[in-house]
Formats: structure tokens, C-alpha cells, sequence
């Protein structure tokens, strides 16, 4: 419904976007012992990992090639070749995930080649899975780095069904393909979901393991925790996956290329349809009925539907999303009765084009702000705010980063009760902005009283007493 | 890049830095810096340095030409504080796509500059040179050239792309920009026998205002901080000062030495962490700025605020010494910081186990036996995972860094407090130096600690309900 156009204009002012070897990395942090590393310059890693410790507050394992300006010019397999090994050596990981940068791609490296020599070079590192994506800082976004970081991780580690051959399926085990735009909050509530009827979910990226701000036992210089690479490797003999956001698309059709698994892609679980739809997804795949629990929680997403629409209806709204994310809060908000005024987003995605909205722009927060004047609230991430405080209106932050905010890993949106606490979150921030009636909340300017020549007669000071009247 | 790479040439042979002086001709050839060992390196770029020193600048329109990730994943993540101008907190960026790539990316430069000055109309723009356009051969002096006589505004490019180096080599590029574009470019109206610059200090979390109202008050005025709180034309008048300190080590000597090379601007180096130091920078100030013709009684006036703010100070403390006496502080920090805080920890009954000597020069380490006497137990190079040995074995009761570490000691359940670049209090001159030890306290005191470090129910013995 929405038309969906590119910014003219030649400089971006406060970017909504950030780039894909971040997104990439951010996939890699999803799996048990792994160093992600960027293939470029130290800066480019340093800016990365600064931006994942303010909004996990948490320690992040990423690594760079270190590539100097005469490395750039001169080669740059030496880097790789020494991070590799460097990083096997000070910190045995069980695999490292590769993400060229611009500089990188602008050279031209052609990293499966070195990846290969290297393997050849060094056969004591045979254990150490190497998974290389192609993540140029130049084109596309974040989510665009996550999504296709996961199309390699099934394409390199999950082993292949070839067609015809008979499979020994388990017809308990769901793959789940989450994108970016899930919290390991979110990721949480699905495995509790998809458990609650039996099934054993195996999620990839797994950041519900690895970010999620738990204490390891002792010291750990790469991830905490994640899908490990022998459960990715069995990810074919799973009944069916699930991929959430139409990034995950190509990843999931990429899984039933190489093993057959039939998938379903969710662009969104927020809000009481698409949920309805996995609840009943995983009552066919289980064979099982619907717990209570998701009974219950079903009717109090109903019933906070019913209590919440009266602060939703009519409301105008701005975002500032990546595709599935702006989706899936455009879509949610409208079917609360809100209106979407403005919505700007980074990179191109065939879910813009659903959104109930006139345009949606692929642009920067300077769109955002001069789109969002006189609306009742502004959402986008943390680098908003300094929008939200020149406009003087509401700000509610979702999506990444949140690094003026606690907790940005477990909030939740997905599932009856993701939404639900949604419905209560946002519904508050208009509570807390109701307007108070005054005496000339309806008063027209136009139709001030006019001046009348009215006599007005003075009353004697001294009162009378009626009795003496009397 | 043959200017650059003379620039950087220049930079590494910086003869008021008396690590490079004691070199050889040939040591001094290889740089600054160790070689990164890829796949070990932590630490942000040259372009990461430049824009942490210019940044500051308050009412200027930063533009970062190159892809996506230098600006849109790093923007707004620095404390540094404005007095008034909001502007440098915008954020502007070319977002060079890979049409740019293949046709180059001068065109889009240009039109952004234009784009800028025409809606916000800033003193200057300047402009930041990153990676990706170096190598595709941008012309960035030319562009900026170009559209300064076209628009009539100084439009200054900063030549620091990441690849040149690690982040201090990008704090001395910038300074070599200020040096050939700004520096000098402006008259001020009037000028002071108190003229003072203050070299090296970003007023992050306001850090420059603990220490402005002393100066205020001992009448000298500040002409330009550079790069704190600073204005365009600041900056391009600061040649007229009288005299100049220069603070955080070695970021910015280079502009301090050719100030005094090009202006007979005398400078000395000093600090405002600690309160010893404190005074001593208030009293070279009015030494520098009396031998520069200054009348002698400011001598007097810095030792009065001296004598009352110290007074001032150590009473403040004086109620921690109790809960602090003994308490082992492990300091991983780099340069000045490594010493100049210890006086003041020390002095409160703090016991320093260790402090890192990394990033520290020949002389620090001097001033820190001085301090710590024989047992000062230096640390060169400390791994995560050693820092958590220690603090997991409580060989320490609490660790103060930089927001890198922090994990490491919270995970091992210890306090911890940031005094780098990212934190959010203020440390400096007196009032900063209580405020250090009033956080010390309150994060050792922290009635958490106890309830973290208790054992989960599932690993204690099953109590009987019965």
C-alpha cells in the first residue's frame, strides 16, 4: 500500500542505518565459541564493538584483521592468515565467523580463496570451523549483513539431505530462523512457546544463549553460549523451520535447497493474527492441543487489545525501523487503531510496500524529524532521542542500538504476551501524555466573545440586612 | 597520499616527545606505535582519534566522508560537553554507496558540504578523510578547497584515515589539520595578559568546568580550549594566547610545540587528575602567564585558591579514610592517569595492588616508583583473563579501567569503576578527586555484593521443611 522511495539528497544527517559487517557479526555472536572477525581496518571492528557493549552491556568477542594502509595496497591474506591463527591461539574457539568490510571489498580480497589456502597451510586448525561472508559497508544494512551471515552458516555448516535419499527426520525438532529485529527476550519466550507443545526448537543465530547477560563460570574470551556447530550441522533432519522476518527468507529456503525441510516464514509475530497462526502451526506440527497457558495468555492479549485501543485509536505515529522491524510495529500499531504519519527505513525489503502509510522512505532520522512534527509518538532506536527532545514529543525506543536504556536484550514483543506488554508499554507512554481539559481546550479564537456594551451597575458597600427590611 | 604520508612522517618524528627523541633514526622511522598483530588487536583507528579530538568543537558541522559504518556505528557515543552549540552532536555523513565506489565519491562530497551549509549554515565545516575513499582516490583537499571559495567558509579536511594508524596517531592528525587550516586564520578582538589554551582537554563529562571556575577566579581566561567546549573561531584566534598547558599526555604535543614554535606561545605539560597535580598546573599557569608579563600577583591569587581548595579537598575526604583504609585498588588505566591519581588514593588509606603501565612513557613509571616506592607493582600487559584471576581470587577489592574491562571484573562479581573515556562522572582538579573516592566508596559499599556472591538454592544443602 505504501509507495517506497530512496532519500535525494547527497549527505545523511544522524543515519538510521548501520552497516552490514556489524549485522554479520551479530549473527556469528549467536553461536557457542566463536570469534566473529572483521576482515578491514581495526576501527571498523573497534566502532562495532563499542556499539554491542552500550546496548548488551556485555562483553563482546570480535576481533580484526588489522589491516594497515600498506596491507591494503600490498595483500591480504598475510592478515587473515595471522588473525586466524592468532585467534586459534589466544582463544580456541571452536569456529570463527568472517566479515570482509568496505575497504576489503574495495581491494577486492577474495577471502573463500585464502580461506582455502589456509586450510591447506594449517591442517592443526582442521577443528576450527571458518565461515567467511561477503558484507560490503557500502551496500545495504545491518539487517542485510544478519541475513545473509545466516544464509552462509546454512549453506557451509549444516550437512545436506541429497534429494531421494531417505532421511532419518525427527519429527520433534523445529528449526528456527530469528531475525535481527529479535531480542534474546524474544527468543526466550519462542523456545518456551514452541517446548510448551513438545517440540524441541534449535535456533539460528541462538543470541538467547550468548547475550541474554548471564555469569559464565569462569573467564570466556569468545561467546558465552549459543547453538553449538554440532546441532547446526543436524539442522536437516528437523520437521519443519520457522523463519521470522522476511530476512530470514532466503536463509530458510536456502535450508529446505539443501535438506528438504519445509519451511513457513512469519514477516512478524506481534499482534494477535500472526500469532494465532504460530499457535496453530505448532498444534498441527505437534499433534497436540494448545496448553492452557496460551489459552490464558491468548484472552489476556484480547483483552488488553480491548482496554489498550482507547490510547492507540487515532494516534499518529513515526518510525524509524530497518524493514522487519517497521513492519511489524507499523502493522501492529495499526491494528490498534494508530495511524502511521512517517516511517523511514534503511534498505530495500518487500515488506515496505505492505505497510498502511503513504510513503515509506529509505532514509535518515532528518527525514524522520521533518516528517514527524506534531505527531503523538516517535519510535526508532537510541539515536533518536536528540529527535524526540527538538520535537517535544513522546519517544518509545525499539530496535538496535538501546544504549541509554537497561535491559534492552530481554524486552520482549513477540507471542500473546510480547504483545500484550507491548500494548501496556506504549499505551502508557499516551497515558502519560493525555491532555488535561482546561477552560479554553475549546475555545476558538475566531469566535472570542465579543466586547457588548453592557451597563454595569456597582453594588452599594455597605450590605443591607434583609431582616431590617423587613 | 603523498602529503599524508609526509604528515605522518612529521607526526612520528615530533621532536618535543621525548620517547621519540630518545630513539634512534632508524626506531623513529618505524612510527609511534607497535605493528597491530591481526586477530589481537583492540583499539579504535586513526579516523576514530581525529574525530575523539576535533569532535569537541561545539558549533561546526563534522561530516565523515566514506561508507556507512565509520559515522552511522559510531555517532553519539562520546561524553564531551557543549555550553551552548548543539551542532556537533549532529551527525552528518556521506554513506558512500557503491556507485561512489566505482565513479568516486567527490561529487557526493561536494553536494553534502553544500547540503550542510545551506541548512545549517555552520562557522566551518570540516571534513573527515576514511578508508574506503583514500583508496578509490578522492581528492578530499581538493573538494574541501573547492567548496570553501564556493560557498565562502572555511571548509577544513581532516587527512586520517583509519588504515594510517591506531587512534593516537589520529589525535595528532587532527592537530596537524588545526595546525594548517585554523590555527591563526583569525584576529581576536581583544586579547589579555591572562590569555591562557588549554591543549588535550575534551570537557568529557564536563571535566573542563571543574576546573574553569578556579581559573575564573585566579583571572585568567581560558582564549581557546582545544579542543573542549570549543568554538570555530576560538580555535583560529588561539595563536594570541600568552601561554598554554597541555593536558592527556602526548594526544596533542604537536600542536602545543608548533604554537610555540610558530607564536612563541611558551606551553608546559601538566594535569588536573589528582590534587597535587591540580595545583601544580594552577601554579605553572600563573608562572608561565607572569614570565609572559602577566602581573606577579596572580603567583599570589593561585596560591590562595590553592591553599583553599586543597584545604578544601582533604577535608572532604577525611570521612572515607575509615571506610576506605586498606581497600586494594587494582588501576589499569594508561599515561598520566597511572600515577597522578594514586597520591590521592593513597592519601585516603587506598591500597594500590597494581597499576598498568601500558601506555605509560619512561617518565611516568619514574613518577610512579617515586610515589609507590620499591614495591610499586607495575603491570605491562595484563590478558581479560588474568584481570579475572585476580579479581576472582579477591586479590584485589576493586578494579578501576575502562569501560573494555568492565565485564571482566563484574562477572567475576567484583566492584568496578570506569575512569576512561566513556564514564559518565567527572574526575577532575579538587572537586573531581572527591567526587573519584565518593564512587569508590559507593561501588565497594554497594549492599549487592553480598547477595550476588551467595550461593543459588540448588547448590546448598537441602534444609529439611519438616
Amino acid at each position: 500500500m505504501a509507495t517506497v522511495v530512496a532519500s535525494r539528497k547527497a549527505c545523511t544527517v544522524n543515519p538510521l542505518k548501520m552497516s552490514q559487517p556489524i549485522g554479520g557479526a551479530l549473527a556469528f555472536m549467536g553461536i557457542r565459541c566463536c570469534m566473529p572477525l572483521l576482515h578491514g581496518s581495526q576501527g571498523c571492528t573497534s566502532f562495532g564493538l563499542v556499539l554491542f557493549v552500550r546496548h548488551f552491556r556485555e562483553s563482546i568477542p570480535l576481533q580484526t584483521t588489522a589491516m594497515s594502509e600498506v596491507a591494503t595496497v600490498l595483500g591480504g591474506f598475510e592478515n587473515v592468515e595471522a588473525a586466524i591463527v592468532n585467534i586459534a591461539k589466544r582463544t580456541k574457539p571452536e569456529i570463527i565467523g568472517i566479515c570482509s568490510t568496505g575497504v576489503t571489498e574495495v581491494k577486492g580480497d577474495d577471502v573463500d580463496a585464502f580461506i582455502r589456502l589456509i586450510r591447506a597451510n594449517h591442517p592443526e586448525l582442521a577443528h576450527i570451523g571458518l565461515v567467511y561472508v561477503s558484507t560490503p559497508d557500502f551496500k545495504g544494512a545491518f539487517q542485510d549483513g544478519w541475513s545473509n551471515a545466516v544464509v552462509q552458516l546454512v549453506e557451509q555448516l549444516v550437512e545436506p539431505v541429497s534429494q531421494g535419499r531417505r532421511m532419518l527426520r525427527n519429527p520433534r525438532q523445529l528449526n528456527v530462523l530469528p531475525g535481527s529485529h529479535l531480542t534474546p527476550g524474544d527468543l526466550e519466550e519462542l523456545r518456551e512457546i514452541i517446548e510448551a507443545f513438545g517440540l524441541q526448537p534449535l535456533f539460528l543465530p541462538d543470541l538467547s544463549g550468548s547475550l541474554d547477560g548471564h555469569i559464565p563460570e569462569d573467564f570466556t574470551p569468545t561467546t558465552l553460549g549459543g547453538i553449538s556447530l554440532a546441532e547446526i550441522a543436524r539442522l536437516g533432519a528437523s520437521a519443519h523451520t520457522i523463519a521470522v522476518g522476511e530476512q530470514m527468507r532466503p536463509a530458510a529456503s536456502v535450508m529446505e535447497e539443501r535438506t528438504g525441510v519445509p519451511f513457513t516464514v512469519f514477516d512478524r509475530l506481534t499482534g494477535l493474527a500472526p500469532n494465532d497462526d504460530l499457535i496453530g502451526l505448532l498444534a498441527s506440527l505437534s499433534g497436540q492441543p494448545v496448553p492452557a497457558k496460551y489459552r490464558r495468555q491468548r484472552s489476556q492479549l484480547v483483552d488488553a487489545m480491548l482496554d489498550g485501543h482507547f490510547h492507540f485509536g487515532g494516534k499518529k505515529i513515526a518510525i524509524g525501523a530497518e524493514p522487519d522491524l517497521l513492519w511489524s510495529m507499523a502493522a501492529f500499531l495499526t491494528e490498534m487503531g494508530g495511524h502511521i504519519n512517517a516511517a523511514v527505513t534503511t534498505t530495500t525489503s518487500v515488506v515496505l510496500a505492505r505497510v498502511q502509510t503513504g510513503e515509506v522512505l529509505i532514509g535518515d532520522l532528518e527525514d524522520l524529524e521533518s516528517r514527524s512534527a506534531g505527531c503523538d509518538l516517535l519510535i526508532t532506536h537510541s539515536h533518536g532521542r536528540q529527535t524526540a527532545g527538538r520535537l517535544h514529543i513522546p519517544f518509545y525506543r525499539m530496535g538496535f542500538p538501546m544504549f541509554d536504556r537497561l535491559g534492552a536484550a530481554h524486552r520482549v514483543s513477540v507471542g500473546y504476551r510480547g504483545t500484550r506488554d507491548l500494548i501496556f508499554d506504549i499505551g502508557n507512554v499516551f497515558m502519560a501524555e493525555a491532555h488535561q481539559a482546561a477552560p479554553d481546550t475549546w475555545r476558538r479564537s475566531e469566535e472570542a466573545a465579543p466586547e457588548y456594551a453592557v451597563p454595569r451597575v456597582s453594588v452599594p458597600q455597605e450590605l443591607v440586612m434583609l431582616t431590617e427590611l423587613i | 597520499m603523498s602529503t599524508l604520508s609526509s604528515k605522518i612522517g612529521a607526526v612520528f618524528n615530533e621532536p618535543g616527545c621525548e620517547i621519540n627523541a630518545a630513539k634512534s633514526d632508524k626506531a623513529r622511522k618505524k612510527g609511534c606505535t607497535k605493528q597491530l598483530a591481526p586477530g589481537a588487536a583492540a583499539g579504535g583507528c586513526a579516523f576514530d582519534g581525529a574525530k575523539i579530538a576535533l569532535q569537541p568543537i561545539t558549533d561546526v558541522a563534522h561530516l565523515v566522508h566514506g561508507p556507512i559504518a565509520c559515522e552511522g556505528n559510531s555517532w553519539d557515543n562520546r561524553g564531551t560537553m557543549s555550553s551552548g552549540p548543539q551542532l556537533y552532536r549532529t551527525s552528518f555523513t556521506t554513506d558512500m554507496n557503491e556507485n561512489d565506489v566505482v565513479f568516486g565519491g567527490e561529487k557526493r562530497l561536494y553536494k553534502s558540504i553544500k547540503e550542510i551549509i545551506e541548512k545549517y549554515d555552520p562557522p566551518a565545516v570540516f571534513v573527515y578523510q576514511t578508508c574506503v575513499p583514500a583508496m578509490i582516490g578522492d581528492d578530499l583537499n581538493a573538494v574541501c578547497k573547492a567548496a570553501s571559495e564556493k560557498f565562502g567558509k572555511p571548509v577544513i579536511s581532516v587527512m586520517s584515515p583509519g588504515f594510517v594508524g591506531p587512534k593516537n596517531l589520529g589525535n595528532k592528525l587532527a592537530g596537524e589539520a588545526l595546525l594548517d587550516h585554523v590555527i591563526g586564520t583569525e584576529e581576536p578582538d581583544d586579547t589579555t595578559p591572562y590569555d591562557l589554551n588549554i591543549i588535550g582537554e575534551y570537557n568529557l563529562s564536563g571535566e573542563l568546568w571543574q576546573v574553569k571556575p578556579l581559573l575564573d577566579e585566579m583571572g585568567v581566561r581560558i582564549l581557546s580550549c582545544i579542543s573542549g567546549d570549543a568554538r570555530y573561531h576560538e580555535v583560529a584566534r588561539s595563536h594570541r594566547a600568552r601561554a598554554a598547558m597541555m593536558v592527556c599526555s602526548k594526544a596533542m604535543i604537536n600542536i602545543a610545540r608548533k604554537m610555540e614554535e610558530r607564536y612563541a606561545i611558551p606551553f608546559f605539560e601538566g594535569s588536573f587528575y589528582g590534587i597535587g597535580d591540580t595545583s601544580d598546573s594552577l601554579r605553572q599557569i600563573a608562572k608561565l602567564l607572569v614570565a609572559r608579563g602577566a602581573p606577579a600577583e596572580l603567583i599570589e591569587r593561585a596560591e590562595s585558591v590553592i591553599r583553599r581548595e586543597e584545604a578544601r579537598a582533604w577535608e572532604e575526604l577525611e570521612p572515607y579514610k575509615a571506610r576506605l583504609a586498606g581497600k586494594r585498588v587494582l588501576l589499569i588505566t594508561g599515561g598520566v592517569k597511572s600515577w597522578s591519581v594514586v597520591a590521592a588514593l593513597q592519601a585516603v588509606g587506598l591500597d594500590i595492588v597494581g597499576t598498568s603501565v601500558k601506555k605509560s612513557t619512561q617518565e611516568d613509571k619514574e613518577r610512579i616508583k617515586e610515589i609507590m616506592g620499591g614495591d610499586a607493582h607495575m603491570i605491562d600487559d595484563m590478558t581479560p583473563r588474568e584481570m579475572y584471576k585476580m579479581l576472582k581470587e579477591a586479590r584485589a577489592d576493586i578494579m578501576l579501567s575502562g569501560g573494555r574491562s568492565q565485564f571482566v571484573a563484574l562477572k567475576a562479581k567484583m566492584p568496578w569503576l570506569d575512569i576512561n573515556q566513556e564514564r559518565h562522572h567527572a574526575y577532575a582538579g579538587y572537586a573531581g578527586m572527591t567526587a573519584l573516592v565518593r564512587e569508590i566508596e559507593k561501588a565497594l559499599y554497594n549492599p549487592i555484593w553480598d547477595q550476588v556472591r551467595k550461593p543459588a538454592p540448588w547448590a546448598m544443602p537441602l534444609v529439611s521443611v519438616a
